[in-house]
Formats: structure tokens, sequence, C-alpha cells
């Protein structure tokens, strides 16, 4: 690929400068609403989970009539099995600065905010420096602020919360942030992978993105592969292409494999065998149940149990959840607390029948997604991990472990 | 005709009181941590005037009734 996110210099020559950004890619395009023509036209599709099509967000922030919109370029990244929206901000601060100050010019916005996780310093020196390398009259209309370490501060009304309040909490809708976010007017809240993706075609057009994807899917996308195969990395792959190829460009799987998950924590398990024919296409897979989330592809070796690691996100999930929400905070640490009974073969009563009926009870029933996420992992989980889940809260005994004992 | 309404909660505010569920049991039952489970759906106007009751005793203010959205 000769134009693509991650194309140019390597990922061992760090942050691409300003002037090596404009000397590959040439100058930024003028600010124009007729860009939204042309997101539309690309079938661009969100990059922080939901897969929600752009244009079409773009057009209600540019239509609400409270005051003049914000952008919030979101690089919170909260997902531990992700990657992407770091390095992208790393390697190309200038892609997602240019990409945030078109969306901006696309919806009738003057301020962007940079939203950057704190706990990834170097994509915050890389954002830091690439804004001061900017014109004075971009660097104006350019602020920098740093997201506290937490899975929910990515969660957009969060991200809006902190920058109005200083709280990184998920707040109740309505409002949106569309309809109010920063300082009480409409907000653009938009991935970074997103706005890399906007700054690419603003330049070179929706049929040269169109032509980037495979099998009727638009564009690329950014994977972090990782578990099972020689390494963690990102790679950027043609959307709709297979799983295995993206697991194939990431060295291939190490071990055999009963499992993947997909789309990271809030995502959810596919058998081996299903998932490596799935392609990567945010439409087909939610025709088929499954979603890439923020392009997250785990390998669960056979050697580890998916009862044990499905306990241990749930476990994260249940620390992290915000507390505000009772069922989130009650439900979940609920689920958590059984679940660990039934990972470490020492179910009580009646454990794995309210693990199953409170998956159930979650979705939908906090101001956030959170609880929502967790309970279609787990939901996930007891489908494709069904034996082993019986196994380990009925017969005490965990297959993985027995066959690990038996082998040395 | 007039039109059709519905339950809708703050999530934050809702502190697990109860008082919902007491006065209209045909739309609310209380998960195992007594938080409730709100019938999605029209309120029958058989039960809108505990519905309001409902709304207006919710110790938290977190409940309301709402001009029924529209889902695909």
């Amino acid at each position: 690929m000769s134009i693509a996110l991650l194309a140019g210099p390597a990922a061992s020559e760090g942050t691409e400068s300003r002037a090596a950004h404009a000397a590959r890619l040439g100058p930024i395009p003028p600010e124009s609403p007729d860009l939204i023509s042309v997101i539309e036209r690309s079938n661009l599709r969100g990059k922080g989970g939901a897969g929600f099509p752009v244009a079409v967000k773009w057009r209600t922030v540019a239509s609400q009539q409270s005051g003049p919109p914000v952008v919030l370029a979101n690089g919170g990244e909260g997902e531990p099995l992700s990657r992407k929206d770091r390095v992208l901000m790393e390697r190309r601060p200038h892609l997602v600065i240019d990409g945030a100050l078109l969306a901006a010019g696309a919806v009738g916005a003057r301020d962007v905010v940079l939203y950057v996780g704190a706990e990834h310093t170097d994509a915050i020196r890389a954002m830091h420096r690439a804004v001061s390398e900017r014109s004075a009259h971009e660097r104006e209309r350019l602020r920098l602020i740093s997201a506290p370490v937490r899975y929910v501060s990515g969660e957009e009304t969060a991200a809006v919360h902190f920058v109005n309040a200083g709280v990184a909490l998920p707040t109740s809708l309505p409002p949106r942030p569309f309809e109010r976010g920063i300082d009480g007017r409409p907000t653009l809240v938009q991935n970074v992978e997103t706005l890399a993706h906007v700054a690419l075609i603003a330049r070179f057009g929706d049929v040269w993105f169109r032509s980037l994807g495979t099998g009727g899917a638009s564009g690329t996308t950014l994977v972090t592969v990782g578990g099972a195969v020689p390494a963690t990395v990102l790679i950027e792959i043609p959307q709709g292409a297979p799983i295995v190829e993206a697991v194939n460009a990431a060295g291939g799987v190490t071990a055999s494999s009963s499992a993947v998950l997909l789309g990271g924590y809030f995502g959810g398990w596919v058998e081996s065998s299903n998932a490596w024919g799935l392609r990567m296409d945010s439409e087909q897979l939610r025709a088929q149940g499954y979603s890439l989330g923020c392009g997250v592809i785990a390998v669960l070796p056979s050697t580890r149990c998916g009862v044990v690691e499905t306990t241990r996100i749930l476990a994260y999930l249940a620390h992290e959840s915000a507390r505000q929400c009772g069922p989130c905070t009650f439900g979940l640490r609920a689920i958590a607390a059984a679940a660990g009974r039934v990972a470490g073969l020492i179910p009580t009563d009646g454990d794995l029948e309210h693990i199953q009926r409170w998956a159930g009870l979650l979705p939908g029933r906090g101001a956030c997604r959170h609880p929502d996420g967790a309970a279609g992992l787990l939901a996930s989980a007891l489908r494709v991990f069904a034996e082993e889940f019986s196994s380990h809260g009925r017969d005490r005994r965990c297959s993985v472990a027995t066959a690990q004992a038996i082998a040395s | 005709m007039t039109d059709r309404l519905e339950f809708g909660i703050d999530r934050i505010k809702c502190d697990g009181h109860g008082v919902c569920a007491d006065l209209v049991p045909e739309m609310i039952e209380l998960d195992d941590w007594g938080y409730p489970i709100i019938n999605r759906g029209a309120v029958p106007p058989a039960v809108l005037q505990h519905a309001r009751r409902a709304v207006s005793g919710c110790p938290t203010l977190a409940l309301r009734l709402q001009v029924l959205a529209a889902r695909r």
C-alpha cells in the first residue's frame, strides 16, 4: 500500500514530523462542509468500537442549533488489549490533527480538543510536539488534554464530562454530546483513527478509500493482534479481509487455539474454527452477531482455559465500573465473584445458574454501555465455553489444567 | 390520539429504593440488588395513574414518563 495510515516511515523511525508529513502527503486540504458528502460516499465508519457511520454523525452535529460545535478527538483508548490509537498518535500525530481540523471545518466547529489517555506517555509527547509544529492559527484552535487512566474514561460522555468538569465518568443521557457537550455546545466525539482516515480521504477521495477494501468493504482498518502469536502487533489491513489474514500478518498462530476474542473486553469469543474465515467488515460481522469493536483480535491458545480468562476480564470490568449505576456496580461485582468461584473450582450451589441469569439482566441498564459490554462478553463465553463452564461448575474439573497435568 | 407514554430512568440517580416497583408491579420489578427492571413499551392506560404516582414518589427523582420513542 503506497498510501495508508501506517505507510511511510517505519515504526523504528518514531514520530513523523510535520515537514515529513507534508512532504509525503501534501498540505492539509481546505476545510469545507462538502467533505461530509465525500465521507458519506467513502462509507467510513467510526473506529472507536460502535462502527457508526461517520457522515451521519457529522450531519447530526452540523444541524444542531445550540451554538458552534466542538470536536473532541478521542485518544482515550482504555481497552487493555488495544494499541492502535496510542501507536497511531505516536507515529502519525499530524494525520490525527489534520483529520480533527478537517472534521471541525466540515461541521462548522472552530475548536478541537485532543483527548489522550494519560498512560499513553509516548503518544502524549508526540501529539504535544505535533501541536507545537502547527501554524499559530491552528495552534489557537487546538487543546491537548490528557485523560485519567481508567477503562471508562474513553466513553464519550465521560470524555466530555472530564473536559467540562474534570470528572472522567459517564453522565446520564439525554442530552447526548452531539446535542450538548463541551461547554454546552454540540460536540463531535470521534476516535483518533477515524480522524486519521478522514485526513487521507480528504486528500485522495472516496473512490480511492473504497478501493482499499475487499469483498464490498471500504478502506483499511487498524487491528491489534495478540495472544497466541509471536508478539502483540498492530497491523493495518484492508477491511473485508478474513481474520486469518490479520493473524498471519502478525506472524501466524504459535499454538493450537480453541477460541478467539474479537473486539476486546467489550467484544465476544468465537470458536477458532469459525473465526478464521470471518471477514473484518463491521456490517457483515454485525449481521453474524460479532463485532471487531476497536479492532482487537486475541487468540486463545488451547493451553489456556476460556473460563479462567473470561473470569479475569470480568473481574477487571467489575473493578473498572464507574460505580454510578446500581445494576453495573452490584451486578458486575456479583457476576465476577460467582465466575471466580466457578473458575477456581470452588463453585457454590446456583453459581452457574446465577451467572446465566445475570448476564441477561444487565444490558441496557446503565447510563453507559459498560454493563452491556461485560454482559455481551459473558454471554459469548457461556456459548463458546459451555462445556468448560459445566465441567468447572458441576464436576469441579478444569479440562485444560487436567490435560496439562497429564502431559507434564 | 394522544401520545403513548413509557417509563424513562436516570440510572445514575436511581438508588434502588423500590417505590416504583411497589406502585406499578405491572410494569416494574426489582433485580437481585433492588434496582428496577422496567418493562419497555407503553404504559397501559389502566395503570397510568399509579405510574404518575411512582414518578412523583421516586425519592431520587430518577423515574420519569416520556413520550414513547419510535424504535427500530
